[in-house]
């Protein structure tokens, strides 16, 4: 449930942080947080590995801004940007509800009709998938970049941000 | 927690014992739900099929088998009109991924779309209930309230910050809709899909062993849900377990052992990887060799089956009075849709795995506001302690020597742990999870573990889209790969399932991330 009723765009970084690179999107939101200052119409959320349970989140948001490892059989580092129907929204064939992920979120948000009325993926292939707290060196010098393309479409939906 | 109370031989007081009831049956209630309808009901319901549906006899559909007040002729249409909207936006991708029109689906359009609704309902329906975690003092799914030797939040009827008349009656009145739903969505949907899938109630039961810890500890000391194995599907004895008679075995499994013919138990556990597979990204394992990261794990050197299954066959076959009257029930009612006598051994299946599910769901949504009315009782004897106190947190109050096993029935089964206390310190620490069980490798005399022997002779009609196989594995709700949610840019399939040989000895591989799982 979001608590704040002047939310507009919610700045979702997920992945898991035991996993090296896999975790890229909270790391991504941990530097935002320590370095800016937004305003209250943004929202920041560590979406951890919930799937289904971040389908509430999108109730009262307008811009999704979704930042994630992705696979895209490119070299690692290599950046991906994805916005409204090119962003994957479908039930994924899985083992195991623990494996629900974005995808099936996203699908669930337009059956009931509460999908954000614009929507962004910043996506980096990842390198290391090892148990690590640690991002690889490869994905860890590409996090100014990724954070300033956060910054920049938070300006292109009127959002007004600061260095602190 | 309860491993370490065992070991050090602490009682934890009568509020704790039931609260820990509480939150574990809704815990059961909410997972068996989302496992149904947000993962499995996908093996049976063809969501592209409801496209087709006639909303009105939908809705004719849905009333004749409940009195669920969401069953109108409009408001199924508005599902469907949600559903042809998203078909229809251009997004091809969506339902590649799946297997919709496959030939094993069997259900008419319209049941398909009273599961899609349902589906969309149990995703509120879920939020909802299991704020009790929260009220309780626990966030789903890892919660933070238990410590050893009871819960650390109070129970106090003047504060705000505690357990009080508030709680309570909130308690009750989630209780109350998460039961409501049970009766009148989640069992008559099982028992509607259920009779075009019987030929399913033939197909998937493995060797038929089964072990329950038992579980929902009673003020005598008892289980509500009872301790026993059943082994070679004779449900005429229930064989008492002691602890004991449990051993690890590594001779197929990516561990080291000084004498790998033997299992340990696990206070003589030993965790030492060994990995001697391929080098990935790979096609093919060697069953004959060490082919997985899972640990056999056997009762007296019996494979075992655990979960919802296992916990209501040693029930039934215990004489727990209610579980048969449900069961008996379902059965009766699958009879009557079939035309003839379907008896308990149809249980020994896929299908029953998934009805048996079904019907602890029953039971223990009835149960929960019965123990809210026991913590009530308890309260109004002037009882509100939660906690045992914190005296042997103090290592200073420990033997010198001490071991100990915890053992609970997790929503997906049988979970222990094991300790080993020495000088003050863990000597030893092992960990059996429900998914180990089910997914174990074969042991040291060959003999399969519960997938493994579920799966032989599983008919699949198109090889590269085995839905059959996933029926089969879903329906022991496989807790995997918890943590790895990365996405894919094309939407291909990050998860693999492959079918080394379509007639016997079917030995489908999981080609997980090699995770150990959690539960």
């Amino acid at each position: 449930m979001i608590d704040n009723p002047n939310i507009r765009t919610l700045v979702l970084g997920v992945g898991n942080i035991l996993v090296a690179d896999e975790g890229i999107g909270v790391r991504v939101i941990e530097n935002i947080a320590a370095k800016y200052n937004l305003p209250d119409s943004v929202m920041l959320l560590d979406g951890g590995t919930l799937g289904l349970d971040l389908l509430y989140y999108m109730e009262d948001t307008e811009n999704l801004l979704i930042i994630d490892a992705v696979e895209t059989g490119c070299e690692p580092g290599t950046m991906l940007r994805l916005e409204d129907e090119q962003v994957p929204a479908f039930m994924t064939l899985k083992m195991s509800p623990h494996q629900v992920g974005v995808p099936d979120m996203l699908f669930a948000a337009k059956l009931k009709g509460i999908a954000p009325k614009n929507l962004v993926l910043l996506g980096i292939q990842p390198e290391s998938l090892e148990m690590s707290l640690e991002l690889s060196a490869t994905i860890a010098a590409k996090m100014d970049d990724l954070v300033w393309q956060v910054i920049e479409q938070l300006g292109k939906w009127g959002h007004e941000v600061t260095l602190q | 927690m309860r491993a370490v109370e065992d070991a050090l031989k602490i009682k934890v007081p009568n509020n704790a014992r039931i609260l820990r009831n509480i939150i574990e049956g809704i815990q059961y209630v909410q997972d068996h739900v989302i496992h149904f309808y947000h993962l499995h009901a996908l093996d049976w319901v063809d969501v592209v099929s409801a496209t087709t549906a006639d909303p009105k006899a939908t809705s004719a559909l849905a009333q004749s088998i409940s009195d669920w007040p969401k069953s109108s002729e409009d408001y199924f249409k508005g599902v469907q009109d949600k559903l042809l909207a998203y078909v229809g936006s251009g997004q091809l991708g969506p339902f590649a991924n799946a297997y919709w029109g496959h030939p094993a689906y069997k259900l008419p359009p319209e049941a398909n779309l009273m599961a899609v609704a349902h589906y969309l309902e149990a995703l509120d329906w879920q939020r909802d209930v299991i704020r009790a975690h929260a009220l309780l003092g626990a966030k789903n799914p890892h919660l933070q309230t238990y410590l050893v030797g009871g819960m650390s939040t109070p129970i106090d009827p003047t504060s705000q910050a505690a357990i009080n008349a508030d709680t309570i009656i909130t308690l009750k009145e989630l209780f109350t809709r998460a039961k409501a739903f049970v009766d009148k969505v989640y069992l008559p949907d099982v028992l509607a899909v259920a009779p075009f899938y019987l030929d399913w109630a033939g197909i998937g039961g493995g060797d038929g062993n089964f072990l329950s810890y038992g579980d929902f500890d009673q003020a005598d000391g008892s289980y509500w849900l009872p301790q026993g194995y059943i082994l070679g599907k004779n449900l005429s004895k229930v064989h008492p377990l002691d602890h004991k008679q449990i051993s690890e075995h590594v001779a197929h499994s990516w561990y080291n052992y000084e004498d790998e013919k033997k299992g340990l138990h696990p206070w003589d556990g030993e965790t030492n990887p060994n990995y001697t597979g391929p080098k990935p990204p790979y096609e093919f394992l060697n069953t004959d060799q060490k082919y997985t990261w899972m640990k056999a794990p056997r009762v007296d050197n019996h494979a075992m089956e655990v979960g919802p299954l296992a916990r209501m066959l040693v029930a039934y076959a215990s004489g727990h009075q209610r579980v048969q009257e449900v069961v008996n029930f379902v059965l009766a009612e699958l009879s009557k849709a079939a035309g003839a006598t379907i008896g308990p051994e149809a249980l020994f299946s896929t299908l029953g795995r998934t009805a048996a599910r079904c019907i602890e769901t029953v039971i223990v949504a009835e149960k929960l506001n019965e123990w809210v009315d026991e913590l009530i009782a308890s309260i109004k004897s002037g009882d509100t302690q939660t906690h045992a106190g914190p005296d042997m947190w103090n290592p200073d109050n420990w033997p010198a020597e001490a071991e100990g096993w915890g053992r609970t029935e997790a929503p997906r089964g049988a979970l222990g742990h094991w300790i080993r206390i020495k000088d003050k310190k863990i000597a030893n620490y092992q960990a059996i999870v429900p998914s180990t069980w089910n997914c174990s490798p074969r042991d040291a005399n060959g003999e399969m573990g519960p997938y493994e022997s579920a799966l032989k002779g599983t008919p699949v009609a198109v090889p590269d889209q085995p839905l059959e196989i996933l029926r089969t594995v879903h329906s022991f709700d496989p807790c995997m790969a918890c943590g790895v949610h990365l996405m894919d840019a094309q939407g291909n399939e990050l998860v693999k399932v492959s079918v080394n040989s379509p007639t016997t000895n079917v030995s489908p591989i999981l080609q997980l991330s090699g995770l150990k799982s959690r539960d």
